[in-house]
């Protein structure tokens, strides 16, 4: 099995160690992992801020790094869900895009859905309450747990995967997955809305009594981490992959 | 009434100012969410319920010309006086010529955005017609000269203690009393000379039957059963799609209205309409207003799918934290990005932007519209029309031109990384990212392209 690690923008500048722990996670399964170094980004800031030819060409170009391998893996909800989802009409028409797209998981839905895992790597523990923040897209888009609008059977990917870690206590906030208010360069357009939504998630995170916020895109992490950070609590922000290799404290 | 000016980031910031009363209205309106889950929960073949609400719409919209046909047909074989308004304009003249020839002074009306949407209510005024608004909230936003915050609860942006002053002042309440149910008696009573003093009664309409000619419109406060019912004159003003095709759908889209509304199973009255009452006058008119334009287009045309329930509304995350009153459309919150931007996009493009498409409202909406991607759809018409501020356009370009190459992508982020810790925290203090309350990130020393490279150059040597 030949699998491709795709890290997005964000997870490269500012969270290396997110990128880490994701080719670590899915080496400590066994698995051969290249990282491409021609990639840049799937093309979402650009479809978001309304520049189609832009992104057209920015997916003709992630296709093209990623062509050839069996998976394309990445720590990220949300550009999974722009790759396979909302990249534009004509990527979406493009045989040699879509060829790729379908074979692009979000790191936990791979461990899941292809591996199968039952069990970490290495046996790591945690012994801190973490409250689970379900990133819109992966939630939405992705189908990683039940959106709280519809009326159908519950699940968590998140939460599952956690029991695996020894120690941990894991809790969902009120509003079980309210938007934590980032939204790509929504943060930066609307910041007096980003923010006052970011603050009132990470109340909802503390209020559980967790002392760390885990979810599965650095981006909305980097932002509640932002305003945690500012207001001087001790609430921390951790992407999943760095608790399941241990790496959260 | 509604201002032009509005940019959706400007007038968020200013409601927020009151941080308090902005909490207060995010948890008021979650608590209607909250309430629309309880009820959703109880009907197990809820979600079934949307994918056929979803279906009828589609279809009805696919055959529209038909089941206009039908509708107005049938209606006039009820003798129901049929009108077709081509825009606002044609609307309120046509209203206005109803009222004219009876020598109206004096119309009571209920539930209509899409008066709201035609400025109807000036158009008279300037006539010499008073129009009152007999739903409460529709009242108060009225008396205050403002437009509604949200189709179903059209004055929820106020503090109780505002509508005490207001109602002070228009109807001589008690000084400093703002105690809801006090208000409530005092606006009945003050509503009930005006229902009794009307010359004719003006409602909207929730869904048009084609099969029977036939207009049903559900309220709580039973204010449109006492408008048309007491004068003789009714007058029901309803857009192209509010069309259903037969009697037996009806009771999905009510079943699906109230519970997506207000969280209650049903609306205290669903009041239908056929023919006018004994010796009085019944007028349909029905209105285009950039209806068929939007029916035109592939990409928008399921935003006509919607019946109106504002549950959109009520788990969007940003109106609840900005009210209506900071989107530029006469109809905010999701559907209103999509709805206003497909009427003009240089005057609404910030609500298309107004959004983090965590896309909840697509979730929520009882008829399926996919709310969050029309939104995306909409800011790439606000990109191609140059409606975006041309610093940002610049900016969006030149990050696509990057992600097509690689070296320059990386060099960029680079920068970024190496010179945000150094800037003095003074410049940045006013930047977006700072000014409301978010900590500069910590920087690595390396992006982890970085990393992986020196470890390929590792292995060579
Ligand atoms: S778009 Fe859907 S949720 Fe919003 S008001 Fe219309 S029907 Fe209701």
């Amino acid at each position: 099995m030949k699998v491709a690690l795709f890290i997005s923008c964000y997870v490269n500048e500012l969270y290396p160690d997110v990128a880490m722990a994701s080719l670590e996670l899915l080496e400590g399964y066994g698995i051969e992992v290249e990282y491409p170094l021609a990639q840049t980004c799937c093309g979402q800031p650009l479809v978001n801020n309304g520049d189609l030819k832009g992104a057209c060409q920015a997916e003709a170009h992630f296709a093209n790094v990623f062509k050839g391998y069996d998976y394309i893996v990445a720590p990220s909800g949300s550009c999974v869900a722009h790759i396979k989802k909302y990249a534009t009409k004509a990527s979406k028409l493009d045989p040699n895009y879509v060829a790729v797209a379908v074979k692009t998981y979000e790191i936990i839905e791979f461990l899941q859905e292809v591996l199968n895992v039952t069990r970490l790597p290495k046996a790591v523990s945690f012994p801190h309450t973490v409250s689970i923040h379900q990133s819109c897209h992966g939630l939405r888009a992705l189908h990683h747990a039940m959106p709280s609008e519809l009326q159908l059977p519950y699940h968590s990917r998140l939460a599952s995967i956690l029991t695996l870690v020894d120690g941990i206590v894991v809790k969902t906030p009120e509003r079980v997955d309210e938007c934590c208010g980032f939204g790509g360069t929504f943060c930066m357009d609307e910041p007096a809305v980003s923010v006052a939504m970011g603050q009132d998630r990470v109340a909802q995170h503390q209020a559980t009594g967790a002392t760390y916020i885990v979810g599965a895109d650095s981006s909305c992490l980097m932002h509640m981490g932002a305003i945690a950070k500012a207001q001087n609590t001790p609430m921390r922000a951790r992407h999943i992959v760095e608790i399941l290799t241990g790496r959260g404290e | 009434m509604h201002d032009d000016d509005i940019k959706h980031p400007q007038a968020a910031a200013e409601f927020l100012q009151d941080r308090p009363h902005a909490r207060w209205h995010d948890s008021a309106v979650w608590w209607v969410r909250k309430k629309r889950d309880a009820q959703a929960e109880k009907l197990p073949e809820w979600e079934q319920l949307r994918a056929l609400a979803d279906q009828i719409k589609a279809h009805t919209l696919s055959r529209l010309d038909e089941y206009l046909a039908e509708f107005a047909n049938k209606a006039k074989s009820n003798g129901v006086t049929v009108h077709f308004a081509q825009d606002a304009q044609e609307h309120n003249t046509i209203v206005h010529g109803i009222l004219a020839a009876a020598h109206v002074k004096k119309l009571v009306k209920s539930k209509s955005m899409l008066t709201e949407e035609c400025g109807l209510n000036p158009y008279l005024e300037a006539r010499g017609i008073e129009v009152i608004d007999t739903d409460l909230g529709e009242r108060i936003v009225q008396l205050r000269h403002e437009r509604p915050s949200h189709i179903v609860m059209p004055a929820i942006h106020l503090k109780k203690e505002q509508i005490g002053e207001l109602f002070e002042k228009e109807m001589g309440t008690e000084h400093g009393n703002s105690d809801p149910t006090y208000l409530t008696h005092a606006a009945r009573a003050n509503l009930r000379e005006h229902f009794l003093t009307a010359d004719a009664g003006m409602t909207g309409v929730n869904f048009a039957i084609a099969e029977t000619g036939g207009v049903v419109v559900c309220t709580n406060e039973g204010n449109a059963d006492l408008g048309v019912s007491l004068p003789p004159i009714h007058i029901s003003s309803m857009g192209i799609e509010k069309i259903i095709p037969k009697m037996e759908h009806l009771g999905i889209f009510t079943r699906l209205l109230a519970r997506s509304a207000i969280g209650s199973p049903i609306t205290t009255y669903t009041s239908h309409f056929h023919q006018a009452r004994q010796g009085g006058e019944m007028h349909i008119v029905i209105v285009d207003n950039g209806r068929s334009a939007i029916l035109g287009s592939s990409e928008f045309r399921k935003s006509l799918q919607c019946i109106r329930c504002g549950a959109c509304m009520n788990t969007c995350p940003v109106y609840r934290r900005s009210s209506g009153m900071s989107y530029s459309y006469i109809i905010p919150g999701p559907i209103g990005s999509t709805l206003g931007p497909s009427r003009d996009i240089k005057k609404h493009a910030s609500m298309a932007f107004a959004c983090t498409t965590c896309g909840s409202c697509s979730n929520v909406c009882p008829v399926k519209i996919n709310l969050h991607e029309q939104l995306v759809g909409q800011r790439a018409k606000a990109f191609d029309a140059n409606a975006v501020p041309r610093l940002k356009k610049w900016a969006i370009q030149t990050a696509g031109f990057m992600m097509k190459h690689p070296a320059l992508f990386d060099f960029a982020g680079k920068v970024q990384r190496t010179i945000i810790p150094i800037v003095p925290e003074a410049l940045l203090k006013n930047s977006a990212w700072h000014k409301y309350g978010r900590a500069t990130p910590d920087m690595p020393k390396d992006s982890f392209k970085d990393i992986m490279r020196k470890r390929v150059q590792g292995d060579k040597k």
